[in-house]
């Protein structure tokens, strides 16, 4: 399972990076989205994978049956989950408003500060 | 002593207040400071003269072993004297040079901050503090050079001054801390009693190498000379202290404080008289076809200069005795000459010698002064100068294996530095008057005050050379041998090899100034030549950097964001993938769980959707497509063990693909910018850089360097933080600060989102 998911990381990167070089802002912010998830899939993938052994304490026990999953990388991603999300919102609100005031998504008309 | 200086600092401030409030008297006022530091010095004199060195200690960042220290031996003492002494004439004589001046209180305030940082410079007991007073020197002497910055020449100039000594001070740094390092100390005291412990290692060779540049830039030795001249677009009282008599001498201090340490060896032999003995001669020969007072006077300082620095690298007993004493002759008549200069230029307004004439019936006083200051320049007894070219002809001829060519370069020298002095003197002076600019009266007090007493001091030592021997020259020579010497300075030594040098240094420099001229001519078509000089090579070397700066500017800041992107992809691929390949060992062992069904239609699904993405031109498949990866990776998270991830993921994909169709739904379908090359191009870098985080992502899950930390999780949640679920728990207990700032990222990106789509601004017409 480890080399399925590293090569579907590897495909979430290649097509974020790749859409991240392209001049229309459009496909630049699903770049991003693309990205960030290659990003989560990787830091999931790289602690290490357990099957069905979620990080908790059954109620009524006082230990968790190990082997558990990793929370400290679940943590982790799930503040950035959050975070890119926040940043994605921001890009689409700036692109929009860019959109509306430039007349296109072209990234070569928003080179100055003017319009 | 760190009084002395902190006043002087102090008082610099103040300096353009007190010329407001007494713009008469600004001048003397000012100069009490300089001249009460003067009697400070003077005072060590018995102490400094008996070998004692006095010093102070005061802690500065105790922790990093540097303390502020201060270390006062003859050598310091002679360059402070000069410093404070002609200091103090300075500033009394800059009061009626810049009386008008509108900033003469900031030009004052300049001249103090230079004098506490060029006295912090003699003074300092540690290299480190040495250093930092050595670039003060450095910043001060650009204001000084800038003053007048309204006119493009003195700023060009000022900042040619500053690049060519602030160059040689960053090299000077790194040679310091080389010695710090092979030392074990910047302590100067220390320093100087362990001697031997830089000859014999590897690194004296560097460390050597970059003290002398930044000596040689400071005191401009060729091939670093060609800022000096350009400087004399300060104000003259600044060229009169820093370009002639201190900040020009600071290198000649450092090699004369360092020659015990650094000194006697081949390299520093060949080095310093080499390059010494090209700039004294070379100097000379350049001063020769000069016709502004300044320029002339430059040339001769950068000759003098040059001798100095001869002088000290032949190492021989006499040879830095006579160092001293012809540092003190120099800056008695240069400063003398300069102020001179200064004073025909401020009462007639001509700085050309050869339209100046006859000036003697009416500036009296600096006639005198001057024709003092000339004799002692050019050596004719009984001035102090005599003594000097005596002691130098005697030092070059004597037991150096060079004599011969030392010999003849100093003759040269000697014999273009009488025509100069008569130059200087004869052509305004004497002769018939000639119309200037403006109309003709004595100089004020001020004025004339120093020329006289420098030039005056000039003929007294030659007259009584004693007390300055014993108490200045050599407690100076002593600390440069690092071992008491005797000093006597006596005009007649009777008929030897250095008089007869004389005779004939006098009748030459006599010949040259009658066929000046004529030579000239003779010279003229020479001229071009000297746009190949090193000048020539800073203007080239600065045009390139400024080039290249313009040409990598407009490559790697174009503004294209897609190119910043390129550019970071590739840096990661060449030292990510470039480590990886050369570094990578191998794996001992793969393991590998199972792959079910199901999961591996997730893979392929996250990985076709993440091609569908790139592929398709329509915006809300493309956004159908990070829907799926987002749901597939949900899925992942949720047989994985990791039901918080899942739900969270479900609910922001949820939100992120309506705000994405929200947005994209009013736009029309993808426009295609790039064309099939750049297309490729991304292509292959993007399939790079997906290619390497497959294989890293898959080594990563091979290869465990630390422990995992989530049996502390596991044992410390329940009873620490009464929780059951350990992310939960990670979230908002053990790293809940982290979580604290995501909130934050999120609350402003929300203001963020919500005032931009508050924001109207005002459409202009016709948009």
């Amino acid at each position: 399972m480890e080399l399925v998911l590293a090569i579907a990381i590897g495909a979430l990167y290649a097509a974020g990076i790749y859409l991240i070089l392209r001049r229309s802002i459009a496909k630049l912010i699903i770049g991003l989205a693309l990205l960030s998830h290659g990003a989560n899939l990787l830091i999931f993938t790289a602690a290490g994978l357990e099957r069905g052994r979620p990080p908790l304490i059954p109620e009524g026990q006082t230990e968790a049956a190990m082997p558990i999953a990793d929370p400290l990388p679940q943590a982790l991603i799930l503040t950035a989950i959050v975070i890119g999300f926040s940043v994605l919102a921001f890009a689409l609100v700036l692109f929009l408003r860019a959109f509306q005031t430039v007349g296109g998504d072209d990234l070569d008309d928003m080179r100055t500060t003017d319009t | 002593m760190l009084l002395v200086i902190l006043v002087i600092f102090a008082v610099a401030p103040a300096a353009p207040w007190i010329h407001r409030a007494a713009p008469r008297l600004s001048g003397w006022l000012l100069a009490v400071v300089p001249a009460g530091a003067t009697v400070y010095l003077l005072a060590q004199i018995p102490e400094v003269a008996a070998g004692n060195a006095v010093t102070a200690a005061y802690p500065w960042a105790p922790g990093m072993g540097l303390t502020l220290s201060f270390y006062l031996d003859g050598l310091s003492l002679l360059f402070g004297l000069l410093i404070t002494g002609i200091g103090a004439l300075v500033v009394a004589y800059t009061g009626a040079y810049l009386k008008d001046h509108p900033r003469a209180g900031w030009f004052q305030a300049y001249i103090l901050l230079f004098m506490g940082s060029m006295l912090g410079v003699v003074l300092s007991g540690n290299l480190l503090s040495l250093f930092v007073f050595w670039e003060l020197t450095s910043l001060t002497s650009y204001l000084l050079i800038g003053f007048d910055h309204e006119r493009a020449a003195a700023r060009e100039s000022a900042w040619q001054a500053l690049l060519v000594t602030a160059a040689g001070g960053l090299a000077l740094l790194a040679g310091l801390v080389l010695m710090g390092v092979v030392a074990g100390t910047y302590d100067l005291e220390t320093l100087l009693a362990s001697e031997d412990v830089f000859r014999e290692h590897g690194l004296y060779v560097p460390i050597l190498l970059l003290v002398l540049i930044g000596a040689f830039t400071k005191s401009a030795q060729w091939p670093f000379h060609f800022w000096l001249p350009n400087a004399m677009e300060a104000p003259t009282p600044a060229s009169a202290y820093l370009h002639s008599s201190t900040m020009v001498k600071a290198g000649i201090y450092l090699l004369a404080r360092f020659n015990p340490m650094l000194g006697g060896t081949d390299l520093w032999f060949w080095l310093l008289t080499g390059f010494g003995a090209a700039t004294m001669a070379l100097g000379a020969c350049m001063a020769l076809p000069q016709n502004y007072l300044k320029r002339l006077l430059a040339y001769t300082t950068i000759s003098a200069l040059g001798a100095l620095t001869m002088l000290i690298g032949m190492g021989t007993e006499l040879a830095l005795k006579t160092a001293m004493v012809f540092l003190l002759v120099h800056a008695l008549y240069k400063g003398a000459l300069f102020l001179v200069a200064g004073s025909i230029d401020h009462e007639t307004g001509e700085k050309d010698i050869t339209r100046l004439g006859g000036l003697r019936a009416h500036l009296p006083i600096t006639f005198a002064a001057a024709a003092l200051a000339a004799l002692s320049m050019a050596g004719i007894p009984p001035f102090f100068g005599f003594m000097g070219k005596e002691l130098m002809y005697e030092a070059v001829t004597g037991d150096v294996a060079e004599g011969a060519i030392l010999g003849g370069l100093a003759l040269l020298t000697n014999i273009l530095m009488v025509t100069v002095a008569g130059l200087l003197v004869l052509r305004p002076f004497l002769g018939a008057r000639q119309s200037t600019p403006k109309e003709l009266h004595e100089a004020p007090v001020a004025m004339w005050l120093g020329p006289a007493l420098l030039g005056g001091l000039g003929l007294f030592i030659g007259l009584f050379p004693g007390f300055t021997a014993a108490n200045l020259i050599a407690p100076a020579a002593s600390a440069l041998l690092a071992a008491p010497v005797e000093v006597e300075l006596v005009l007649w030594h009777g008929v030897n090899l250095p008089l007869l040098l004389s005779v004939l240094t006098l009748a030459g420099g006599a010949a040259i100034y009658w066929l000046r001229d004529g030579l000239g001519r003779l010279t003229a078509p020479l001229a071009p030549l000297t746009n190949l000089g090193p000048e020539r090579g800073y203007e080239l070397t600065l045009a390139g950097v400024l080039g290249f700066s313009a040409w990598q500017t407009r490559t790697l800041q174009n503004g294209y964001l897609r190119r910043y992107m390129l550019i970071t992809v590739l840096t990661t691929i060449i030292l990510a993938g470039g480590t990886f390949v050369t570094r990578f060992a191998g794996l001992d062992s793969i393991v590998l769980s199972e792959v079910r069904f199901y999961e591996g239609v997730l893979a392929a699904l996250i990985l076709l959707s993440a091609v569908f993405a790139v592929w398709t031109s329509s915006r809300l498949a493309a956004v159908a497509a990070i829907g799926v990866v987002g749901y597939a990776m949900a899925i992942i998270f949720l047989i994985y063990g990791a039901p918080d991830l899942a739900m969270t993921q479900f609910v922001i994909e949820t939100l992120t693909v309506i705000l994405f169709v929200l947005v994209f739904y009013h736009l029309s379908r993808f426009a295609v910018y790039a064309g099939r090359a750049t297309q490729f191009r991304d292509a292959v870098v993007a399939i790079t850089i997906g290619v390497l985080m497959t294989v890293f992502a898959f080594v990563a899950t091979q290869i465990q360097f630390h422990d995992s930390i989530h049996e502390f999780f596991a044992e410390r949640s329940l009873p620490d933080a009464h929780g059951r679920n350990f992310v939960n728990v990670i979230l908002v207990d053990f790293r809940s600060l982290d979580t604290l700032a995501e909130i934050a990222v999120l609350a402003v990106a929300g203001l963020g989102a919500y005032s931009l789509l508050r924001l109207r601004p005002k459409r202009k017409k016709g948009s």
